[in-house]
């Protein structure tokens, strides 16, 4: 019974004649359980090689900057997507995290205590919307508001870079915003749970040495949750790299680079999701695939780099 | 143990009885234009039919292909030919026009009561994006009376692979030389404009956007009421879709069809008043069929050609197919040999 050592039972119990078949019956049905996962891991990972290879073997590696997408003269290339996925992604978070850390805040330290439970509970339904009534509610709400801002913004200032081109509503600006919307309150709820998990003798603490409230939270609160309040925004971005249907509803779906938030684009889960389902040749379905394989990996990258920067805080502050 | 005898006997009672009523399945697949249209006529043609029952899923014209090659449907629907190579994978297959659709120019003018005029070649210049301003003087000069504001055109097209894009990519490449090779399910469009998934996503964001022009197909605009142009045909007539100016477009090609096996592009019609951007629908049906299944595909596409059938069909906007192409068609379906 050598596997049943180490910290799964207390060395008393590891004597053979000891082991009870139920314990055993429970220990390889948890290892069945674990191995699902990985299996499942490890097959997606398989799957999406083996179908993007055909596509590599054709355009090589340079398929991950290519500019251009034309799947009627079998030319692909992924930048387009990579890059719309980024911005729009980028966007969403520079808009989305300082709204949730500061109301996830307000909700664990300074709100009425009748306020909380209310309110953590709504923010913790908008998680559980399914994304394309996002969509929806986007078409019909940010897209018209967005155009609105986008006419008066060239009336009042003129041409800025940032949002040339012809108001179309639809683009990096709503489908940024509308991520933004989305990963909200995912963020806004992990916060609340760091939060709440510092202890609150050391805000009481700081507010009896004289800080003011400001100073206490950032320096009581704030500064301990700093790798707590990393793993949320990580969890936040994981959910907008990979959102496709809000987003294709609102992106409007052009393979496009452009500076302007106000130009049309595409993400790499939107241009499966537009053309999986009518993929004409073999090539273009591979092509598709290896740009999952592409979303894939960046989510990875995004997630280990989120990893690490939080370990990194962690050793730099003690704990 | 009785317990189990119990279950055993009921089971078994339930299993033979579920049995001798089952009704033969017939699966089919693909275009996501004719779903409406099956789901119809399986009602009412189940109505007395109670041998097989029909089931179809509006996958897409490509899917339903890729779902006949695998075999996994009894037969598909398609508003695109399919390739000499698919027809290499599944064998002799019989393209049925079972109905007709058309392609339709919508757009959001303020203040535009009358449907819009527009030429192909207008059309053309518009998807480029090379016509820019409402403004334009091509469009001033079709319009006599119509104040057009001085705002950017707004071009909305689908996202998604579609037999739409298809028919009216065909059409723009035989009316402007700018278009030719770059038709298909997929179209390269210009950078400014805008694409949405699905006659929905195009439909609603023309609805949206103040100045938005794209295209829908016909059924779509009649059951939601968007505006739609009248587009010059190749006589120079000013044609509007409807059921028999899309109808008119089939009329006269029954040679041309038997000779391609009833595959043929409508589009750009020579007729005086067909609207120009019209196109079939076909059921793929094998020449060779299983007994029993197969005969529910036959006899069901035998039926959906009839006068009865192509009558409801143009109730709810899909333009019937001439008489003489269908009575060409019966006659190959007459040759479908049951194994």
């Amino acid at each position: 019974m050598m596997f049943l050592q180490g910290r799964f039972l207390p060395v008393a119990v590891q004597k053979k004649s000891e082991v009870r078949s139920s314990d055993l019956a429970f220990l390889m049905a948890l290892r069945g359980l674990a191995l699902i996962l990985i299996l499942g891991f490890t097959s997606i990972v398989f799957f999406l090689y083996f179908q993007s290879r055909p596509l590599i073997a054709q355009e090589g590696l340079s398929f991950f900057w290519g500019r251009e997408w034309s799947p009627a003269d079998n030319r692909f290339g992924a930048l387009p997507f990579i890059y719309g996925t980024l911005v729009t992604s980028a966007l969403a978070l520079l808009l989305a995290s300082p709204v949730a850390v500061g109301s996830a805040l307000f909700l664990t330290v300074l709100a009425p205590h009748w306020l909380r439970r209310p309110t953590a509970f709504l923010i913790e339904m908008l998680a559980a919307i399914p994304s394309v009534v996002y969509g929806l509610w986007g078409i019909f709400m940010i897209v018209p508001l967005v155009r609105t801002f986008q006419v008066d913004l060239q009336n009042v200032v003129g041409d800025v870079p940032l949002f040339s081109g012809p108001p179309l509503g639809v683009g990096f600006l709503a489908a940024g915003l509308i991520l933004a919307i989305m990963i909200l309150p995912t963020i806004a709820s992990v916060c609340r749970e760091v939060f709440g998990a510092v202890p609150t003798v050391n805000f009481e603490a700081a507010l009896t040495l004289g800080a003011t409230r400001w100073e206490a939270l950032r320096m009581a609160v704030l500064r301990a949750s700093v790798p707590g309040i990393l793993t949320a925004v990580t969890l936040g971005l994981g959910r907008a790299l990979g959102e496709t249907m809000a987003v294709t509803m609102l992106v409007g779906n052009r393979a496009v680079i452009s500076p302007s938030l106000n130009s049309v684009g595409a993400t790499m889960a939107s241009i499966i999701a537009n053309e999986y389902p009518e993929a004409a040749s073999d090539l273009h379905l591979s092509a598709l695939t290896a740009v999952g394989l592409a979303l894939f990996v960046i989510s990875l990258l995004v997630n280990l780099g989120a990893r690490w920067i939080g370990t990194f805080y962690r050793r730099k502050m003690g704990f | 143990m009785s317990q189990v005898l119990h279950f055993c006997i009921v089971f078994g009672v339930w299993a033979s009885l579920a049995s001798t009523q089952a009704s033969v399945l017939v699966n089919g697949a693909g275009s996501t234009f004719a779903e409406p249209i099956y789901s119809k006529w399986f009602t009412e043609y189940q109505k007395n039919e109670k041998g097989f029952k029909f089931n179809y899923q509006g996958t897409g014209s490509g899917a339903g292909i890729k779902q006949m090659i695998a075999g996994t449907v009894d037969f598909a629907g398609t508003d695109d030919p399919m390739s000499k190579e698919d027809i290499a994978k599944t064998g002799p297959v019989i393209h049925v026009p079972i109905a007709m659709g058309a392609v339709v120019v919508s757009y959001n003018l303020a203040g535009v009561e009358k449907p819009l005029q527009l030429t192909g070649e207008v059309v053309a210049k518009i998807f480029n994006g090379q016509i820019k301003k409402w403004s334009d003087p091509a469009l001033v000069a079709l319009n006599n009376g119509v104040k057009f504001p001085n705002s950017d055109i707004i071009v909305v097209t689908r996202s998604d692979s579609s037999g739409t894009t298809a028919v009216f990519s065909d059409y723009l490449a035989k009316v402007s030389p700018a278009w030719q090779g770059k038709n298909g399910k997929t179209v390269e469009w210009f950078k400014g404009s805008v694409g949405q998934r699905g006659n929905t996503g195009v439909a609603g964001y023309i609805r949206q956007t103040p100045g938005a022009i794209g295209y829908v197909e016909l059924v779509y605009a009649k059951q939601t009421g968007l505006p739609f142009a009248a587009i010059q045909n190749k006589k120079g007539q000013m044609i509007l879709a409807s059921v028999e100016s899309v109808s008119e477009s089939a009329q006269g090609v029954t040679e041309e069809m038997v000779k391609n096996g009833f595959k043929l592009s409508l589009t750009n019609s020579p007729r005086d008043n067909a609207y120009p951007i019209s196109a079939f629908t076909w059921m793929l049906v094998y020449e060779t069929l299983p007994k029993g299944k197969g005969e529910g595909v036959l006899n069901f596409a035998k039926w959906a050609i009839k006068d009865e059938a192509q009558a409801m069909a143009a109730k709810i906007n899909y333009a019937s197919v001439p008489k003489p192409i269908r009575d060409e068609v019966a006659k190959a379906l007459a040759k479908v040999k049951l194994k």
